[in-house]
């Protein structure tokens, strides 16, 4: 039985490398994938509340759609679409060879416009909580529109969006383990390989679940941090909203 | 010409007439497994909230680990291990007469997904009920209703409207999740979808599964609103 646990070390059978390798990769395309999904789905948001019927109706018709769709099944589109959708644009360039898109770059789209579907709820949610007199004394001051924005709703914004984007991120550090399925060297891939070699499913699976669970673990606890340091100028911290 | 052939015969899709019917028997599939899974999954949500709040100690802490632990990881991780991993202990299985059970695809996605749906609808029902105001238990308690008459009759209605909303989510996500059961070999509508592009190179099919996908999961919301507007039209004039 303990030998079976030698699986899982560093040594010359282990895969001890393999899996840290598969976690770095998880980490880095969740990692990569937030700032891209965050800041696309503020600007859904935008568009959600815009006063042009045009921008406010494509805006929505987004998030129907990449709510709705499986993820699974965006990430097939966006992998062999857009791949297929650019060797047709190389090949009439008439460049040499042929265009290949790399999973990771592919994973990360698709899983940010997924991201940015659904955070763009969370962020629209935030900005009907910031209260209008906030913009009406920025314009009072003098300030612009964009001007408003940064400098008075933005830093206002990123506290009340935080429970809900934090939710975002737990969500997609998950979803990440879909990407083993376009042969990105996640955690899942690298257990799927390890599987097939030595057919120990159920201790590497195991040892990815723990995996998983100890960044979900250590993600709430920062999250949990982050709000609290949001909060501390508010007396009565996570009820006052506004 | 079957039915399922005619979607693809008026759209003009040669690869969506071809595997229409595929495609159709995939799409049950994805509906009998979610269904079988968010119903068993919501029954044992409510005895886990209930043991969660008000069972001992130890009860609370093993719901707690359990939500935890089905919260945390990847629903693919699980049915992996559930598929593969359990799967692994074949002899065992077949000592205990369990094996049919754990070498079908569909049985182990379905009992996968029973088992992570019931946390999420677990902590939603604790929410729900943790939000009913406490001077509700105080009248209860006046009243001289018994802690489970309490439960059933006031709490639980009460509850059960503050959280059909996340409920009506949990179900959308659950359809959508339902996809990964097609990477353990079961052919729902994702699985049909991904052999008939496998077969025929013609990328659209996936385009027209998700239009499938995006239908049901509007349809399902439109028709959950409607019954919640309902459910909930006595609050309005609070």
């Amino acid at each position: 039985m303990l030998d079976k646990f030698a699986l899982l070390g560093f040594g010359p059978e282990g895969w001890g490398w393999a899996l840290l390798q598969g976690a770095g990769v998880t980490i880095s395309i969740a990692l990569a994938t937030l700032p891209f999904g965050l800041a696309l789905g503020l600007l859904v948001a935008l568009g959600k509340r815009s006063d042009s019927a045009v921008l406010r109706a494509v805006a929505t018709l987004y998030t129907t759609i990449f709510r709705g769709v499986p993820e699974l099944l965006t990430l097939y589109i966006i992998y062999f679409g857009v791949q297929l959708l650019l060797q047709h644009l190389w090949q009439k360039l008439g460049l040499p060879g042929s265009f290949s898109m790399p999973p990771f770059v592919a994973g990360m789209v698709a899983l940010g416009v997924v991201l940015s579907a659904f955070s763009s709820e969370v962020w629209v949610g935030a900005l009907n909580a910031i209260q209008k007199g906030q913009r009406e004394a920025a314009a009072a001051l003098g300030l612009s529109k964009a001007q408003a924005f940064r400098l008075v709703v933005l830093p206002q914004l990123i506290r009340v969006a935080l429970p809900g984007l934090g939710n975002n991120w737990m969500v997609l550090l998950k979803e990440t383990s879909l990407v083993s399925v376009i042969t990105l060297p996640d955690i899942m891939f690298i257990t799927t390989r390890a599987n097939v070699v030595t057919k120990e499913p159920f201790l590497f699976f195991g040892a990815a679940m723990l995996i998983y669970l100890v960044f979900s673990l250590i993600s709430a606890r920062a999250l949990g941090r982050m709000e609290r340091r949001a909060n501390r100028g508010f007396a009565a911290f996570g009820g006052a909203m506004r | 010409m079957s039915w399922c052939e005619y979607p693809g015969w008026l759209a003009g899709s040669e690869v969506l007439q071809n595997y229409g019917c595929r495609m159709a028997s995939g799409f049950w599939i994805t509906i009998e497994l979610v269904l079988i899974s968010v119903l068993i999954g919501f029954a044992m949500a409510l005895a886990l909230a209930i043991a969660r709040l008000y069972g001992p100690r130890w009860a609370s802490l093993a719901v707690g680990g359990y939500t935890t632990f089905f919260r945390g990881t990847p629903l693919l991780c699980q049915l992996y291990l559930v598929y593969y991993g359990l799967g692994q202990f074949r002899v065992f299985w077949q000592d205990i007469g369990l094996w049919w059970f754990f070498r079908d695809p569909f049985y182990c996605a379905a009992l996968t997904f029973t088992l992570n749906t019931a946390a999420y609808q677990a902590e939603i029902l604790r929410g729900a009920i943790q939000a009913i105001p406490r001077g509700q238990f105080e009248g209860a308690a006046s009243l001289g209703l018994h802690r489970w008459a309490t439960l059933r009759l006031v709490a639980l209605p009460q509850a059960m409207i503050l959280a059909l909303r996340p409920l009506g989510n949990e179900l959308i996500v659950m359809i959508k999740a339902s996809a990964i059961a097609s990477l353990v070999t079961l052919f729902d509508l994702m699985g049909a979808t991904r052999l008939a592009f496998a077969r025929s190179f013609d990328l659209s099919i996936y385009l027209y599964a998700a239009l499938i996908y995006l239908v049901l999961v509007e349809i399902i919301r439109r028709i959950w609103d409607r019954a919640e507007l309902r459910l909930s039209r006595h609050l309005a004039l609070r």
